[in-house]
């Protein structure tokens, strides 16, 4: 039973790292960046939340809707003032930048909040769920978290294949030139894929931190990082590739943990990601593109 | 004994057969033209030849060695070097440096020889130097040796290309249609050039072109390709008066 | 011949600059007018400068971006530390050890360099730059999981935990998991750091300048073309690629030689030091060896100096990073440079007319 229970907080871990996965998988498909701040964006999200409802007493549903709101401006503004000017040079370039502002957004946190770990509360209420006369308790948080990265998976993959402004922003993200020919409104479109992403973003930290209750200035960074493995490993660029990586990562992140060693779970996550790339090196939903001669 | 010859060549990109049971036969020091409309097959033939794809079937035989399905560099070093339709320079390198890597693998001290400065990196390096601005001389790019090849004329980029070709000292050069984007007036020069070169260094070589002036007025034999198969093969001119070449070219 | 020596003066003036720096620095140092926070800042300082130019190998000359080179400096950190911490009384000798030590580290770098080396240079891109970051976590966590000790019967090996290690009771421990190594002699100084960045500079320069340099540039600038002029492509990769990781390794014994404690901790050997290294690489000019040595030293040097403002300064240090990169790379503002610069210069004409 400990190993059903191990896998579903595995499943619940990978769904958070899913939705963020989402939010680097779409921004990297369409700016062919890596959004190094991304994972900081969860962390401001967070803190949003935390500020809304423990200092405010904000009902903790309108809390989210906040810091979305929060983390919607956030990105957008992000993306206009330090990645918008620096478009179409070196990918090395945007990436530096991009680091420059997952620092700022950092020490930002750190001088308003302080470098003490704040004890976040839980916006779920839902109770745990006990199977098999006991031997089996899924807490609540794992089944919101579960179902709100299937609801976003499928929502997202209808709008991006179903609704004008995401099957532009398919075009943009095969041929920009060609997509602004068409008549694509292409900084439109990348920003509103960094509104999304972002979010995305603030719903994945709200999620993460009910599941881990401690936040801090750098709680985004890790996750961050792992999401970007993520959506890596599923293949850059896919949606439900950036979900099924999110999910295998989380499993094989907590069943290590139990079973062979929570000091190597990070490294035995980043190993299968090497095998996998070593394998197929475009991950596994990922397009094979051949250099043409 | 031709210096290449090829026989029943063939290679397919998932269903389509991009070139199919083709032959072709070189002798040493030809100046031999490969046309036929867009798509085909030419640029394809050159990758297979060059080892950037594998043939499906068919032999491959350069002055006597079976070079068929062996890999880019194993070609090159066995004598075939070839050009870009679309040029592949060294940009953010200089004029010099491009040939320099050409020269390669015939000019050899390790990198730890390198790295220290030993006698034999200075030895070397001016025999590099020396035969590299030989080689731009030909191509009157020897006042431009110390630029970055990304800051050349269109005209001098293509030239430089069959330069550093030619520094791997090859038997056989291959051109992807050197004369693409040029004017008439470079055209007329790049005739005289590529001429200079297969006599000059006693060359031979085979061409992609679409210009039927330069294909004309320069290649002794042709080869016409047309969707992936050999349409008709011979003396420049026969070829060009061939009926079924005239169709193909300008339909019916 | 004319362009061999402008390339070579251009390398005397960075070797000038860093011995100036350093004889600037000595003079200040002996007259007392360094403070104590900065001297322990002069060997850190050296380190990064070899990562900087070691990581520039990579992501300048070779074209590859590679986000685990803080995993090589942390192979060598802890290899050359283990290795003075056991001879400490075979090898009284300080320098000749310390030397041994740095050997040491390069190779054992170098080795890993070439193990990671052979599987990730086949890939392209960013997932190469995802593969380095997990390989430099994967090193991180490994050195943070290993416990070694030494008894009368030898090394004894565990991943657990120190009592595992079955050492008879006169036994020491060498590294302990997550405390990592502690009792390294202190051999490293600043003199010992210039010259080992002196080294790196100058193999570095003489690499992309020689037959190898060129082989790897023409990779980088263009691979289907390099192979079809017969150079190979995964020798001339790996060559650069773990020259590279050698580097960093060096600079990795001079980093642990100056601690007492030696521990794997996410800011030394994480990922956020790679990426640091990769700020000075690319602030100071990709490719520019000489930039990034000024990029290092200058962007090591700014929160120091900006000590005074004390909780404002690392959100400075990110703003002057974001600006800097704006200001160096926008197809906008290098517009507006250029034409500013041509104005000027007019105005300038016009006023000798």
């Amino acid at each position: 039973m400990s190993f059903i229970s191990y896998l579903v907080t595995g499943i619940s871990l990978g769904s958070v790292y899913a939705i963020i996965a989402l939010g680097y998988t779409m921004v990297y498909g369409i700016a062919k960046m890596l959004n190094f701040a991304h994972g900081d964006v969860i962390m401001v999200g967070s803190y949003v939340v935390f500020v809304a409802v423990s200092n405010m007493g904000v009902n903790p549903y309108v809390a989210i809707l906040i810091s979305m709101a929060v983390c919607t401006i956030l990105g957008m503004t992000i993306e206009k003032v330090a990645y918008k000017p620096l478009r179409g040079t070196s990918p090395l370039a945007v990436l530096i930048t991009a680091i420059g502002v997952s620092y700022l957004l950092q020490n930002l946190a750190l001088l308003i909040f302080g470098a003490d770990t704040k004890a976040f509360t839980s916006v779920v209420t839902l109770p745990n769920l006990v199977l098999f006369e006991g031997q089996l308790t899924i807490s609540g948080v794992t089944i919101v978290t579960v179902v709100a990265c299937i609801i976003i998976m499928v929502c997202l993959t209808l709008f991006v294949n179903k609704t004008k402004p995401g099957r532009a922003m398919i075009a943009v993200s095969e041929d920009k030139g060609a997509a602004e020919l068409m008549g694509i409104n292409v900084n439109g479109t990348i920003a509103l894929t960094f509104a999304i992403g972002s979010a995305l973003a603030a719903i994945a930290g709200v999620l993460l931190c009910s599941a881990y209750p401690a936040l801090t200035p750098y709680t985004g960074s890790m996750p961050g990082i792992k999401a970007f493995v993520a959506a890596v490993f599923g293949g850059i660029g896919s949606i439900p590739g950036a979900m099924i990586g999110g999910i295998i990562l989380g499993v094989i992140e907590n069943l290590s943990k139990a079973y062979i060693s929570s000091q190597m779970a990070d490294a035995i996550v980043f190993a299968v990601l090497i095998v996998v790339l070593l394998v197929k090196p475009t991950g596994i939903l990922g397009k094979n593109i051949q250099e043409k001669v | 004994m031709a210096l290449l010859e090829v026989k029943n060549l063939g290679i397919s990109f998932g269903g389509l057969r991009a070139v199919n049971a083709f032959d072709i036969k070189i002798e040493k020091g030809q100046l031999y033209g490969l046309i036929g409309p867009n798509g085909a097959g030419k640029t394809t033939i050159f990758n297979l030849l060059t080892g950037v794809y594998k043939p499906d079937e068919g032999s491959v035989i350069l002055d006597g060695v079976n070079i068929t399905g062996k890999k880019t560099i194993e070609i090159n070093k066995a004598g075939i070097a070839r050009t870009f339709q679309n040029i592949r320079l060294f940009k953010d390198m200089s004029v010099l440096d491009n040939v320099k890597v050409g020269l390669h693998n015939h000019h050899v001290y390790s990198t730890v020889e390198g790295i220290f400065r030993l006698p034999r990196y200075y030895k070397v390096e001016k025999e590099m130097n020396e035969k590299a601005m030989e080689l731009l001389r030909v191509f009157e790019l020897d006042k431009e040796a110390d630029t970055l090849a990304a800051n050349l004329p269109y005209g001098k980029q293509r030239k430089l290309e069959i330069a550093r070709a030619l520094a791997t000292n090859p038997k056989l050069l291959l051109l992807d249609e050197p004369a693409a984007g040029m004017n008439p007036n470079e055209t007329q020069e790049l005739m005289k050039t590529i001429r200079f070169v297969r006599d000059h260094f006693d060359m031979t070589i085979l061409l992609i072109e679409h210009d039927m002036k330069l294909v004309s007025g320069i290649c002794e034999k042709l080869t016409v390709l047309n969707f992936g198969e050999v349409l008709c093969q011979g003396e420049t001119k026969e070829v060009l008066n061939h009926p079924e070449v005239i169709t193909a070219y300008l339909g019916e | 011949m004319k362009k061999m020596s402008k390339v070579t003066k251009n390398n005397l003036i960075t070797y000038a600059m860093v011995i100036a720096a350093y004889i600037v620095m000595e003079i200040l140092l002996k007259t007392g007018h360094v403070s104590s926070l900065l001297q322990g800042l002069l060997v850190p300082l050296c380190t990064y400068v070899i990562l900087a130019v070691s990581l520039n190998l990579t992501v300048g000359i070779l074209g590859e971006l590679s986000l685990g080179h803080a995993g090589f400096m942390c192979v060598g950190a802890f290899s050359s530390a283990l290795f003075s911490l056991t001879t400490k009384e075979a090898i009284p000798n300080g320098g000749l050890r310390f030397l041994i030590a740095i050997l040491i580290a390069c190779v054992a770098a170098a080795v890993c360099g070439v193990i990671v080396g052979i599987p990730v240079l086949r890939l392209k891109g960013d997932y190469l730059a995802i593969v380095t970051l997990a390989f430099g976590e994967i090193i991180k966590n490994l050195v943070n999981a290993i416990y070694l000790g030494i008894d009368s019967k030898g090394f004894h090996f565990s991943m657990k935990d120190t009592i595992s290690l079955n050492l008879e009771p006169e036994g020491k421990v060498l590294i302990k998991g997550a405390q990592g190594i502690t009792g390294t002699p202190h051999s490293s100084n600043f003199t010992i750091g210039v010259i080992l960045i002196l080294i790196t500079l100058i193999i570095v320069n003489n690499l992309v300048h020689s037959r190898t340099g060129r082989a790897v540039m023409s990779i980088r600038d263009n691979r289907i073309a390099a192979e079809s002029i017969g150079i190979n492509i995964t020798k001339y990769k790996l060559i650069a690629f773990t020259l590279s990781a050698a580097m960093a390794g060096v600079a990795g014994a001079l980093y642990s030689h100056n601690l007492a404690t030696l521990t794997a901790l996410p800011k030394n050997f994480g990922y956020n030091m790679s990426i640091m290294i990769l700020v000075f690489v690319v602030l100071g000019g990709i490719g520019n060896m000489r930039g990034s040595v000024i990029a290092a030293v200058v962007l090591t040097l700014l929160p120091e100096l900006l000590r005074g403002l004390s909780d404002y300064r690392m959100l400075i240090y990110a703003i002057v990073l974001i600006v800097m990169m704006i200001f160096n790379w926008s197809p906008a503002v290098l517009d507006m440079r250029k034409k500013l610069a041509a104005k000027l210069k007019k105005n300038q004409t016009e006023k000798e007319a």
